[in-house]
Parts: structure tokens; C-alpha cells; sequence
């Protein structure tokens, strides 16, 4: 499943129903009436808070002490709040929008947030990037799209089961760009008899469709069937929509995000740096260049992509068929029998000259996809090219972020 | 009004010094009152530093100022939630009109009376409270007994500040009263029964801060609807303290019932037998404390029909619990009300007329709110996978006021004769054999972050520091 390019963070205020008394103290203290309750919980109602923290004092259990990143689309609504049993967990939430100023953030909840962090990637586009829509289909107006092909990228003898799913959009505007992604209302109830929550998906075609032309887009959606640790877990939007047959309807909202966004200027590079379905944006970028090859504008693309193995990398097929002069691929396998192990940063390692010559050049931007694990792997390798050829890291790196040429979306 | 100045002796946000001869009353009140607190205050606990809060204004970002402080060096002060001077009586006889900022001579009387019954409940729960320090189960714990026990201090300083202030001669001497009853004495005993009975162990404790401090949070939001606005202003500000009670006594019981389950699911075992020996209290035996400590609060609303509460609503005394929320016509000449009633041996709903019916209607809200609580206890169990739950006891059981007191009553709401009682009531209330085990597990931990075997720990500290924090230094 690939992480949301989000628009906007939201720190949202959110009360434990496990450690609430429901003492109404806090309903009582905030001085703007953003908590409400039923007779099963108090909610704050994430539309008013302002993050006064005036009701955090008096709470006199810590319930109210809860605090979660949200994508601002996402945020939980009071209605859902008040069938909570307990709270949910933190979401991932894709670097690119944690590391977003987020305005709405005020100081004093820093006292409740977690330790900051320095942000690995620009919170800003290319210069040259086209400007996005984003959130024109909400939770509340979701947008209607049509399964027209759903077909497995991955060897049938693969653990891995990744699939390509083209939707289309009709006579409905759905504008995107490469880079951005949309999120899914999957069908039915969870568990406490709500609805389930979106999942986001980035796209793995090109603004102009999938097809050329066409109102449509593509999803690189890897069947989930173990968590990160490898128990077993059944993804509910990622079994729903690999199972999904032409024709069928798929409730879609968004586009999001507005930083990983590619440059549309003339010989702009792009180092493409992902694993398993991060491939996604890589793919739709990589596209989008094809498509005007004949203009003859077009910079270089490096690729490093990792995978287990090759039958479990998607659209293995199609990839190889790209000419060299095109793109330059490389494959980073980690349990290939009869091979060492590799993964992506060992081969930016490897490939060194190529990486430096490419980041000395103010027209390339690099793109980050896939686990969160390997955000810090990437970076030191980056790191220690740079540091070989005798340049400053931090100075590059600062610059990479301020020029919004160094992009993070992992989950 | 809302500054307090620190230079006083009596910390206040009420112009103390701008009133000399109340300060001199307070004055001479405040040496019997630390005496008092020496005497009948936490026992052996004088020289502890205890992470406390302490109220320095009543703004929110302000009351709740957390440090170490020795007790008898609590900073009790007088202090009332913000005046706002629009507020007008919102029900009974004189709704509309501008509310009282002194006594009407003819509600002196029962408001004097009022004010002296919720005053005489602070220092009762501290006395009922005073040895269980010796028995705390973690230093958290015993921090959040001490809290408790400070600010029950300072309810009393705010009751017994309305009756220097708005009395006279007659406040001063209730105001004296209040020091030398006592808990449980025979020849003196505090004014409510639940309040002369012993809190012998943490698990009473527990139950008593969530059932007895919930009567008095409902008590204090009926008066913070009062015409009589120091009194209304008062209690307003004496309720954003008393959640923290509530919330100890939900958070213990859970997690009582949290530790019971972990050891019933590691012995795989719902025996209450095999439950004891591991060191554990039960959950048959927690459900006796909680209709012991349910039907004995539920007493503490008064008669289920009553005059004097008819009259405290019509004259603006005493409100209902979210009177300002009610969208009816705040008089009730002409509602009525169901109450229980046992006509030829059998229970049954009569109306009444709804000004009468005050008391029951309370206690009522009372009830909605405690059995919700009971609800996220069950939760606990349920998440444990332990087939049990825990319940309220029937309205009439074990009642010895109004109407029902002295039915005999499972807690099922069979009406029983006095040899099916006798032969039962030991499955429904603790026995001395269950207080005796009860008694057996309460020993002293004091290592920070240490707990006893029979409670889990809580999921977070006070004031966002560690569970693991020394929070009373024992000296």
C-alpha cells in the first residue's frame, strides 16, 4: 500500500474513551465549545479546536492529552469519535506532510508532542512543478469511479501479491499529477459497526491517464495479508480492491498532496529511489517522460529499485523494456537465491559518479518511496556519496530541501 | 476577582484584606483547623513532601500549579469561579429576576443548613480517610489520597467561608461545629450516614471516591445552579476539583479489576477461591463492595419524596442536576414524577408530583452516571475475555431512607422476608470474612513505581510525569 501525499497536517486533539470519566470538566472549561458528548464519550470536534489547551489542565486524568497528526481530509469527525471504544492507533503519516509546517500547530502542544524531528525532505515542490488540486472529493462527497482492469504485476508464485487497478472517472473531473494520490472508502462496517476508514493509494499513472487521453488512473495496490512485523493481518481496503471486477463501483476521494510533485521544466533529472509498491509515483513519473520522449527535453532518470526478488518486482516486464538511453535501471535484490543480498543504498553507493554528477546539477530531484525503514538508509548513502567527492552533506542536503528537490513518501 | 494574593494568610481571590473583620474570623478559624488537621488528617503523613496541585488562580490555565509541598503547608484557600454579573435565577419562583449576592432573610435558614450539610461531608471523608496512608499501594496511589484529602480541606475552607461571610454569629458557630464533629462518633457523628461509616481499605476507598464523592458532585452542581450566587460561584469551582476524586476512584477499581482478570486468565481459573490465593481481590467480592457502596450513597439524596425539597427548588435554593440544560418551564408546578412505592408486598411505580419528587429525581441522574461507569469497568472485563460483569444492585436494596428503607430486597429487585435475607445477604454484601481478606492484602509499597500485587498500575502519571516518579518523598 502506498502512503497519502497529504495537503495539510493537523495536530488533532483527541480524548481517551479508556481513561475519560466523563467528569465534563473539559466541556466545561473550553472557552470556544469544541467539546461535545454523548452518552457514550466526550469528543473534541476537530472543525473548532484551536489547540487553546484550556481544558488541558483541569482534566483531571490525562485523557485529554491526546494529540495525532492527522492528513487534514482525514481527521476524525466528531460523529466517529463518539462511537470510540478506545482510541486508534497513530497513523503512518507520509513524510512529506509530517514535516509540513503545520500552522495550526500551536506552540504548546509541543509540550505533548513527541520529540521533534528534523525533516529528511523539502516541504515544498519543485519550482517548476505543475500546481495541484487537492481534496475535491471529500469523505462527505466521495467521488464515484468505475473498475476498468485489474490484473496482478507480480509472478503468480510470488508471496507477493500486487496488483493493477485502472479506474475511471467518466464524465467527472478528476485532475491529478504524478506523485499525488487518492484515497479509497472501502465498503461496509468495521468491527464497532462504523464505516472503515479511507486508505490512500499514490498513483502509478501519468496526469493524462492511464491511457493517453482517457479519464482515468492507476493504483499499485499490494494485497495485505501480514502486518510489518509479519503477523497475520487482513488489509481491509487492499483485499477489496485487489478483488474488484471490471465494472464494479469504488468510492474514491481526494487527489492529495502538493510537495512530491515532479519538475516540468526542460532537462530536469529525476533520481527515482523505491521498493516494492513505491514503485507507484516512480512509475507514473517515469511515464509521463516517456510519453514526450520525441520532444527531446527530457533529463535523465535514475532509477534504484528493490524488490526480494525479480519476480516479485512490479511491472518487472514492461520496466526492462524501456531503452537504456531512457532510463537507468537498477535493481536491488534482496533474496534472490544465488545472490548476495543488496539493497538500494548499496547501489547508490555503487553507482556514486552517477548520483554525484546528478546532485551537482540544480535541474535533478530526488524522489523517496516505500518502507518508512528505509528513509535512513537512503540518506546516509546519499551522505557518503557526497562526502566522498568531497562536498558538505548538511550544505547539500539544506539546499536539496529548501529547492524542494529532495522528496520523502514512505509509510 | 480573580488574582490571589499570597501575602494573605488564607490564599483567596474574594478581597479578604478589603473585609478586615472576616479576616480576623478566619484568622482565628484557620489555627483550629490546621489542629484539626493534625489531629484527624492523614495519619503520620505531617512530614511528607507531596506532589500536589494547587489552585493559583481559577482561570484554567492557572488552578492546577503541581509541586512537592508538606501538607500542613497546603495553601487552602478561598476561591470562587469568576463573577460574571449577568447571571439571573434561572428556576423556581423568582426566575428571572437578578440573583442574590447576599442572604434573603427568609432562605437563611436552609440555605444555612445547606451549606452546613455539604460543608460537613469535607472533613467527614477526611477522617473516614486518615489511615490509609499506612496502606497505600504505590506512592501514586498514596499521592492521589493526599490530593483528595487536601482539597476535601479546602471544600471546607469554601463552606466555611459562605458562613463567615453571609451568617453572622450563627456562621461562625456552624463553622466551629464543623471541626468538632466526627466521623463515626457515637456521641458527635458527622450529619450523613454514609459519612460515619468506616473506610477501612483501599478497595472502600476506591468505591467511596466513586460513589460517594459522584453523590457529592451531583450535590454541587444542583447548588451551582443556585439563586444564592457566592454559593453558586463557589461550588462551581469545588466541582473542577472534585473530578479528580471521581476519577480515582474509577481508575482504582479498574484497575483492581484489571489485575483480578490478568491472574484469573494466567490461572485460567474463575474460582473466587483460587482468585484469593493468588493474592487478588475477586470480582464476586468486588460486586459486594459495590452494592454496599451504591445502596448506602443512593441513601444520600434524602427521602424520595420530600417538602423541604420541593421548597429549595421553588425558592431558588438548589437547582437540578444541568438545570440550565432543561428546556422546560424550570417551575414543575405541574409535572410529575415516578417513584417506587411497595403496596401489599409489592413494588410498584406511583406518580407524584414532581416538586416533591426532587431528591429521587437526583438521584436518578446519580444513577445514569454511576452505571455508565460500571459499564467501562465491564469493558475491562470483557476485553480480559473473563465472563462476568459487574452490575448496580436494584434501587430498593439495602435502603435506609425514604420510602423503600428497610424492604428486603435481593439486589435482583425480588422482595424477600426477613429469613431469605438473613439467609442470603452474605452473596450481596462484603462480610467480615471478605473485609478480613481485603484487610490481609493492604500492606505499604513505597518504592516509586512499585505496586501492590493486588492492583495494576495506572496507564499514565499526574501531570504528565512518569508512573515511576517519586511522588511523595518520605523523609
Amino acid at each position: 500500500m502506498n502512503a497519502p501525499l497529504p495537503a495539510e497536517v493537523l495536530k488533532q486533539h483527541l480524548i481517551d474513551p479508556e481513561i475519560c470519566i466523563r467528569c465534563n470538566t473539559c466541556e466545561e472549561t473550553c472557552p470556544i465549545k469544541a467539546i461535545t458528548h454523548d452518552s457514550n464519550n466526550y469528543v473534541v470536534d476537530p472543525d473548532i479546536c484551536n489547540g487553546c489547551m484550556a481544558c488541558v489542565p483541569p482534566c483531571p486524568t490525562g485523557a485529554i492529552d491526546n494529540w495525532r497528526l492527522m492528513v487534514r481530509a482525514e481527521a476524525y469527525g466528531v460523529q466517529e469519535q463518539l462511537g470510540w471504544e478506545e482510541l486508534p492507533g497513530e497513523k503512518a503519516l507520509p513524510e512529506t506532510a509530517a514535516a509540513l509546517p503545520a500552522d495550526d500547530v500551536p506552540a504548546a502542544t509541543d509540550l505533548a508532542a513527541p520529540a521533534p524531528f528534523s525533516a529528511p525532505g523539502a516541504t515544498v515542490p519543485p519550482w517548476s512543478a505543475a500546481h495541484p488540486y487537492v481534496n475535491l472529493y471529500t469523505h462527505k462527497t466521495p467521488m464515484t469511479a468505475t473498475v476498468v482492469g485489474n490484473y496482478r504485476v507480480t509472478g503468480v508464485d510470488t508471496e507477493s501479491d500486487i496488483h493493477h487497478i485502472v479506474l475511471d472517472f467518466g464524465e467527472l473531473p478528476f485532475p491529478v499529477l504524478e506523485g499525488q494520490s487518492i484515497g479509497i472508502l472501502p465498503p461496509g462496517l468495521d468491527a464497532q459497526g462504523r464505516p472503515h476508514h479511507a486508505r490512500q493509494y499514490s498513483l502509478a499513472s501519468p496526469r493524462d491517464g492511464e491511457r493517453a487521453g482517457y479519464n482515468n488512473l492507476s493504483l499499485t495496490v499490494k494485497r495485505v495479508t501480514e502486518d510489518h512485523a509479519g503477523a497475520a493481518a487482513h488489509g481491509v481496503c487492499s483485499n477489496y480492491l485487489c478483488d474488484l471486477a471490471k465494472n464494479d463501483k469504488v468510492q474514491v476521494i481526494g487527489p492529495f498532496g502538493h510537495t512530491f510533485l515532479m519538475p516540468n521544466h526542460p532537462r530536469a533529472n529525476l533520481i527515482m529511489i523505491c521498493t516494492g509498491t513505491g514503485s507507484a509515483p516512480m512509475r507514473a513519473m517515469t511515464e509521463r517522460y516517456r510519453r514526450r520522449i520525441d520532444t527531446g527535453e527530457n533529463g535523465r532518470l535514475l532509477l534504484f529499485f528493490g524488490a526480494r526478488t525479480e519476480r516479485e518486482l512490479p511491472y518487472f516486464g514492461p520496466l526492462m523494456k524501456l531503452p537504456r538511453d531512457f532510463i537507468d535501471i537498477n535493481l536491488a535484490l534482496s533474496r534472490e537465491t544465488g545472490q548476495p543480498k543488496r539493497y538500494v543504498q548499496d547501489l547508490i553507493r555503487e553507482r556514486a559518479a552517477s548520483v554525484r554528477e546528478l546532485l551537482a546539477d540544480r535541474n535533478t530531484c530526488i524522489y523517496v518511496c516505500g518502507l518508512k525503514g528505509m528513509e535512513v538508509g537512503v540518506l546516509d548513502a546519499l551522505r557518503d556519496v557526497t562526502v566522498q567527492g568531497g562536498q558538505d552533506w548538511s550544505i547539500l542536503h539544506d539546499a536539496l530541501r529548501r529547492e524542494g528537490r529532495l522528496h520523502f513518501e514512505t509509510y | 476577582m480573580s488574582g490571589i494574593n499570597y501575602t494573605d494568610k488564607i490564599p483567596n481571590n474574594v478581597n479578604l484584606s478589603g473585609d478586615r473583620t472576616l479576616q480576623r474570623a478566619l484568622e482565628h478559624w484557620q489555627p483550629n483547623y490546621l489542629q484539626w488537621w493534625q489531629d484527624m488528617g492523614p495519619d503520620g503523613s505531617h512530614g511528607f513532601d507531596v506532589y500536589l496541585r494547587t489552585a493559583v488562580s481559577v482561570q484554567p490555565d492557572g488552578w492546577a500549579h503541581f509541586d512537592h509541598v508538606k501538607m500542613p503547608d497546603y495553601r487552602w484557600g478561598i476561591f470562587l469561579a469568576p463573577q460574571d454579573g449577568q447571571r439571573k435565577i434561572h428556576f423556581g419562583e423568582n426566575m428571572g429576576r437578578d440573583v442574590w449576592q447576599d442572604v434573603p432573610g427568609e432562605h437563611r435558614a436552609n440555605l444555612r443548613r445547606i451549606i452546613v450539610t455539604q460543608g460537613d461531608t469535607e472533613p467527614a471523608s477526611i477522617e473516614q480517610q486518615r489511615h490509609l496512608g499506612l496502606t497505600a499501594p504505590s506512592q501514586y496511589d498514596l499521592r492521589n489520597l493526599f490530593q483528595i484529602n487536601v482539597e476535601e480541606g479546602r471544600h471546607l475552607w469554601a463552606m466555611v467561608y459562605l458562613l463567615h461571610r453571609y451568617f453572622g454569629r450563627d456562621g461562625r458557630e456552624e463553622a466551629d461545629a464543623l471541626l468538632q464533629r466526627s466521623s463515626g462518633d457515637s456521641d458527635n457523628p458527622r450529619i450523613l450516614g454514609a459519612f460515619n461509616e468506616k473506610t477501612p481499605d483501599w478497595l472502600a476507598f476506591y468505591m467511596f471516591t466513586y460513589f460517594t464523592d459522584r453523590d457529592g458532585k451531583f450535590q454541587l452542581c444542583a447548588l451551582a445552579e443556585s439563586s444564592f450566587d457566592p454559593l453558586a460561584r463557589t461550588t462551581k469551582f469545588m466541582l473542577t476539583e472534585e473530578a479528580h476524586h471521581m476519577f480515582v476512584g474509577e481508575s482504582g477499581i479498574s484497575r483492581v479489576i484489571q489485575r483480578t482478570c490478568e491472574v484469573m486468565n494466567q490461572l485460567k481459573t474463575d474460582d473466587p477461591d483460587s482468585v484469593r490465593a493468588a493474592g487478588v481481590i475477586d470480582l464476586p467480592t468486588i460486586q459486594r463492595y459495590l452494592n454496599f457502596h451504591y445502596s448506602v450513597t443512593i441513601d444520600l439524596f434524602g427521602a424520595d419524596q420530600s417538602s423541604n425539597a420541593a421548597i429549595f427548588y421553588g425558592s431558588g435554593l438548589k437547582g437540578r442536576y444541568e438545570e440550565s440544560k432543561r428546556t422546560d418551564d424550570h417551575q414543575l408546578k405541574n409535572d410529575t414524577y415516578r417513584v417506587l412505592a411497595v403496596e401489599n408486598g409489592k413494588l410498584r411505580e406511583t406518580e407524584v408530583p414532581m416538586l416533591n419528587a426532587l431528591n429521587e429525581v437526583l438521584r436518578d441522574d446519580f444513577i445514569r452516571d454511576s452505571v455508565a461507569g460500571i459499564g467501562r469497568w465491564n469493558k475491562v472485563i470483557e476485553k480480559s475475555g473473563v465472563p462476568f460483569r459487574l452490575q448496580v444492585p436494584h434501587k430498593a436494596f439495602n435502603r435506609q431512607i425514604g420510602t423503600l428503607a428497610g424492604i428486603r430486597m435481593s439486589p435482583e429487585g425480588e422482595i424477600l422476608s426477613e429469613s431469605q435475607w438473613q439467609a442470603n445477604s452474605h452473596k450481596w454484601l462484603p462480610t467480615p470474612e471478605d473485609r478480613a481478606f481485603v484487610a490481609s492484602l493492604m500492606g505499604r509499597v513505597t518504592e516509586p513505581g512499585k505496586f501492590a500485587n493486588w492492583i495494576a498500575p495506572p496507564v499514565m502519571g499526574i501531570n504528565r510525569q512518569p508512573v515511576n516518579f517519586d511522588y511523595v518523598r518520605f523523609n
